[in-house]
């Protein structure tokens, strides 16, 4: 049970010496191996992992551990910097590229010894809403592989099986997001986006946080957007996120865009009454596509408060439709700009064209770049041509403001925080998802959480029932800026709510089973 | 045959003198080995950030003040985008919406006609001051095809400084430089030395008949000192002057002076017109610049940067210094341009001057023509000279009490330069010329010529 324990169960655990960091790294390690299949992985660090959970059982020896973190396995997205560990973006630019520093936030991990299991998979350069467009191959969800998904699939025919029936995690932090939800680690660092972090959150059954804009410092996350981009938290339960969310947030020198005001870690209270509490519904989420299932959820989500003695009222936020369009410019604008320093000189991949330096650069990019990212960076080139820049990329921002302006309003009238949909519907099988491109997957599938990040806002998504499918359905809530301490108070008392089913795993019954006699925690049913 | 009318305007490039880059902490040095100063940000590492270094915007407020500028209290960076084996992050940082400083002037003065007796001051509009990085350093290998980078300089503060098409020729823009030059190194803002790079001019040149629209323009580029400078922009004029006089046109394009064959000619690189596709720089919020009304209470001085208090500490400007060379001296104007144009000359001339009782009016003179000839002869800057304040006081002291004639004077300094250590006394009294003031020794000696003539 010990893998399936939340983050803080885990390390209470440490402290009073029910495990130690080196068996938990290690049975951490088996579980990634056993799950090979689910692809959540590119690197991992074996070596290092250990190495880090011996430093930190001296630690506990010592009596001495450095914090909530110490010894905790934990896995970082493959687009954040980790020194001396492969950072790939899964892309062939990048392959066998080594940062030689550690991003601000991954550093922050390692100073409160926390073990860094590896680096998981996403979509190239965190461009797509699948996990499925890397150059190392798709994110598999574990609950293709689940009791309750296989129960409830219906094989087409008798040849089939779980191979090509498997669903996607969603993305595009879809590696980290698997990586917690198969238990191969207690938390997992996703990037948001345009949803990056929430979108497989909710296909995955997970915990996703996308903190406040200038929050936490984005200095060795490797851009995509850089006026919206955050490092996203990925966990079991909500107050897992809080614990993280306290060890990473504050002013980072390194990164201007984050705030100068201290901030204070918060310790999650238990909210009993909601009855002050004004939960706005918008009514545009009610989006073109949004499934029947998960319409039904969110009503008997709102139904849930009204009944606790919340204020639901119903708001509008008028400008919702205009965000994807408005997004793919100001995305794919940011990203032809922050891709320009990929021209195979200082570092990554390099083509071995030599005819001339601009032809080297044309050959490297060519083999480097994906479909999509070239695609991005094209659009974005053309966006910022001196005879349209007016017409799109400023005209993009003029919009953003009204879309920011939407939510200032809405919670200027009283309302304390948004309640969503994450996600127009389940997870859906990969031979599925690829029927149809990235961008017009993307435009579908960013619909219910880009908006948040146009407006620099806090949103989390909780996961709050299995569809008919048997798959997670994840419901979101969006909060002011910098109020996260709300966002997750609230949340938390959601998340105990709808007491969400335990994914159930094959694999991880198989290891957690070997689990030592003494060990009887009453804690964790 | 109408009248021509030259029109130069310049954009100069001033590296800001600080001890690290403008968006990184990596090292400002001259010379050093290849690749040896340069930070993750500089090799534009993936997931790196620019973070703003405060001195430099220090040395552009202090220089856009010292150029009768607005400062905007608010300004902007944005990114500038091409390929080049230099930049390595395919786009320069630079202000290209709001500059952090505006509409000042730059006072310079000529001599007409080559007489330093008859100087006419002018005046150049300065456009805008903007903040931007430097590139580093390609050097083409043609023999092995290969093209090596530095990056040593990738990243260093850049004053951006625009000149006005004010300007008619190479005279002026040559004044105009010297003068901004001059501002530069007693702000301390940049050590402006063009021969090392920190200081780069490229001028806009075209003509024009009077009462007609100006003309195309060409860019010259390439320019590696103040003297070039005037001789590519008189040469370009000519140039325009006789191609437009053959029926010829003006191509609006780069062209590079070549300062062994005195010319400009085509660039081969530049071809057609770039689209730099100028975008915000989204990792870093607008630069607020306070003054001392609108600073805030509790604001941490160290976070903020007050315009007044900057105002209240510049130091004399050289426009400054020259009025107060003439008003305290009584030397004339021109004096005072040569004394500020050689570096330390005017600490050294103020030197003697404490040292001597001769009138500053009469030392001016053996400062000027027998000091700074022979200091020019030798190539020697003036911390150089082998005679120093002391000792030209000293011999000034002589001559003053009459001891010694002005022409011995001269004998004696020609000595003091071989700098061997003697005092102008001890050369007086070893080359005897020491001036004669008793009267009957004078007689006495007449007497004997006289005498030694007397069956003439």
């Amino acid at each position: 049970a010990m893998l399936r324990a939340s983050l803080r169960q885990v390390s209470a655990a440490l402290k009073e010496g029910r495990v130690t960091p080196t068996e938990l790294c290690q049975r951490c390690l088996a579980l990634i191996k056993s799950t090979k299949f689910l692809n959540a992985y590119i690197t991992v660090a074996e070596e290092t992992a250990l190495k880090q959970a011996e430093e930190s059982e001296e630690r506990y020896k010592r009596g001495q551990p450095l914090g909530i973190l110490d010894g905790i396995p934990i896995a970082v997205k493959d687009n954040f910097s980790t020194a001396g560990i492969e950072t790939t973006c899964a892309s062939n630019m990048l392959k066998g590229y080594i940062s030689p520093y550690n991003a601000t936030v991954v550093q922050k991990l390692l100073d409160q010894g926390a073990v860094l299991l590896g680096k998981t998979n996403l979509d190239e350069f965190a461009m797509g809403s699948g996990s499925t467009d890397g150059v190392f191959g798709p994110v598999r969800n574990p609950w293709s592989y689940s009791k309750q998904y296989k129960e409830k699939s219906v094989p087409k025919s008798h040849s089939e099986d779980e191979e090509s029936n498997w669903v996607i995690t969603g993305g595009s932090s879809g590696g980290s997001a698997a990586a917690v939800s198969s238990f191969t680690c207690f938390a997992a660092l996703g990037s948001d986006t345009g949803g990056s972090t929430r979108n497989p959150a909710a296909h995955c059954g997970v915990v996703g946080l996308k903190p406040t804009y200038g929050l936490i410092s984005r200095h060795g996350l490797i851009p995509l957007v850089n006026s919206m981009d955050v490092p996203g938290i990925l966990t079991r339960c909500v107050d897992d996120a809080a614990v993280l969310l306290g060890s990473l947030a504050g002013h980072d020198p390194k990164d201007s865009t984050t705030i100068q005001d201290g901030f204070k870690p918060f310790e999650l209270p238990n909210l009993t009454d909601v009855s002050k509490l004004s939960v706005g519904i918008p009514k545009e989420y009610h989006a073109p596509g949004l499934s029947s299932e998960i319409l039904a959820l969110w009503s008997k989500a709102a139904d849930l408060f009204k009944n606790a003695g919340a204020k639901v009222v119903e708001v509008s936020l008028p400008h919702t439709p205009y965000s994807i369009v408005c997004y793919h410019v100001l995305c794919a604008a940011e990203v032809a700009s922050n891709m320009a320093r990929f021209d195979g000189l200082e570092y990554g991949h390099r083509s071995d064209m030599k005819d001339s330096t601009e032809s080297m650069y044309a050959a490297t990019r060519r083999e480097g770049f994906n479909d999509v990212v070239r695609g991005r960076i094209l659009s974005g080139n053309y966006f910022l041509l001196k005879q349209n820049y007016e017409k799109y990329f400023v005209k993009a921002q003029k919009v953003r403001r009204l879309i920011a302006n939407d939510f200032v309003k809405v919670f200027r009238s009283g309302v304390d925080i948004l309640l969503t949909p994450t996600t127009l519907s389940d997870a859906a099988p990969y031979t599925e998802f690829i029927q149809e491109d990235n961008r017009t997957r993307s435009a579908q599938d960013d619909i219910l959480t880009q908006a948040a990040n146009m407006a620099g806002l806090p949103a989390i998504n909780v996961p709050t029932a299995l569809s008919e499918r048997g798959l997670p359905v994840g419901l979101q809530f969006i909060g002011r800026s910098f109020q996260e301490k709300q966002l997750l108070t609230v949340a938390k008392w959601f998340e105990k709510q709808v007491q969400f089913p335990v994914i159930q795993l094959e694999e991880v019954k198989r290891h957690d089973a070997d689990v030592f006699q003494h060990q009887k925690s009453a804690s964790f049913s | 045959l109408a009248p021509w009318v030259p029109v130069v305007g310049l954009e100069i490039h001033a590296q800001i003198s600080s001890n690290s880059k403008l968006f990184s902490g990596s090292q400002v040095q001259f010379a050093a080995p290849p690749n040896s100063l340069v930070s993750f940000f500089d090799a534009s590492l993936p997931g790196t950030l620019p973070v703003l270094n405060r001195r430099c915007v220090e040395a552009a407020v202090m220089t856009g003040l010292a150029l009768n500028c607005s400062i905007n209290k608010k300004s902007l960076f944005d990114r500038k985008h091409y390929f080049y084996a230099d930049l390595p992050a395919g786009y320069q940082i630079t202000q290209q919406r709001v500059p952090v400083a505006v509409n000042g002037s730059l006072s310079y003065s000529l001599c007409i006609d080559n007489k330093m007796s008859q100087m006419v001051t002018k005046t150049v509009r300065i456009k805008q001051i903007q903040l931007e990085q430097d590139s580093g350093k390609s050097l083409h290998d043609d023999t092995r095809s290969q093209t090596l980078v530095d990056l040593n300089r990738a990243g260093v503060g850049l004053m951006e400084v625009v000149m006005e098409p004010d300007m008619c020729c190479g005279e002026e823009a040559a004044a105009a430089v010297r003068e901004l030059q001059l501002i530069l190194q007693t702000l301390g803002s940049s050590q402006a030395v063009m021969a090392e790079g920190q200081l780069r001019v490229d001028a806009n040149v075209s003509v024009h008949h009077p009462g007609e629209p100006y003309g195309v323009r060409t860019e010259v580029k390439n320019i590696n000192s103040i003297r070039f400078l005037a001789k590519a922009i008189d040469y370009e004029i000519q140039r325009q002057i006789e191609e437009l006089e053959s029926g010829g046109t003006i191509l609006n394009e780069t062209r590079a002076f070549d300062s062994k064959l005195g010319c400009t000619v085509p660039m081969r690189d530049k071809e057609g017109k770039q689209d730099y596709r100028f975008m915000p720089e989204p990792n870093l919020p607008p630069l607020i610049l306070y003054d001392a009304k609108s600073l805030p209470a509790n604001m941490n001085h160290q976070q903020v940067i007050n315009i007044d208090w900057i105002h209240e500490r510049l130091p004399d400007l050289p426009s400054v210094k020259r009025k107060k060379l003439v008003e305290q001296y009584g030397i004339l104007p021109e004096h005072s341009f040569t004394l500020l144009n050689e570096d330390g000359l005017a600490e050294f001339f103020e030197s003697v001057v404490k040292q001597t009782q001769m009138k500053p009016k009469k030392v001016i003179g053996w400062i000027l023509k027998d000091l700074l000839s022979y200091l020019k002869q030798h190539s020697l800057t003036v911390k150089e000279s082998p005679v120093s304040s002391f000792l030209l006081a000293d011999l000034l002291n002589l001559l003053e009490k009459k001891e010694i004639s002005s022409t011995a004077a001269k004998q004696v300094l020609a000595e003091l330069w071989k700098g061997e250590g003697k005092t102008p006394l001890e050369i007086v009294k070893e080359q005897k010329l020491e001036l004669l003031q008793d009267q009957k020794e004078l007689e006495q000696i007449c007497q004997a010529v006289i005498d030694g003539h007397k069956n003439e």
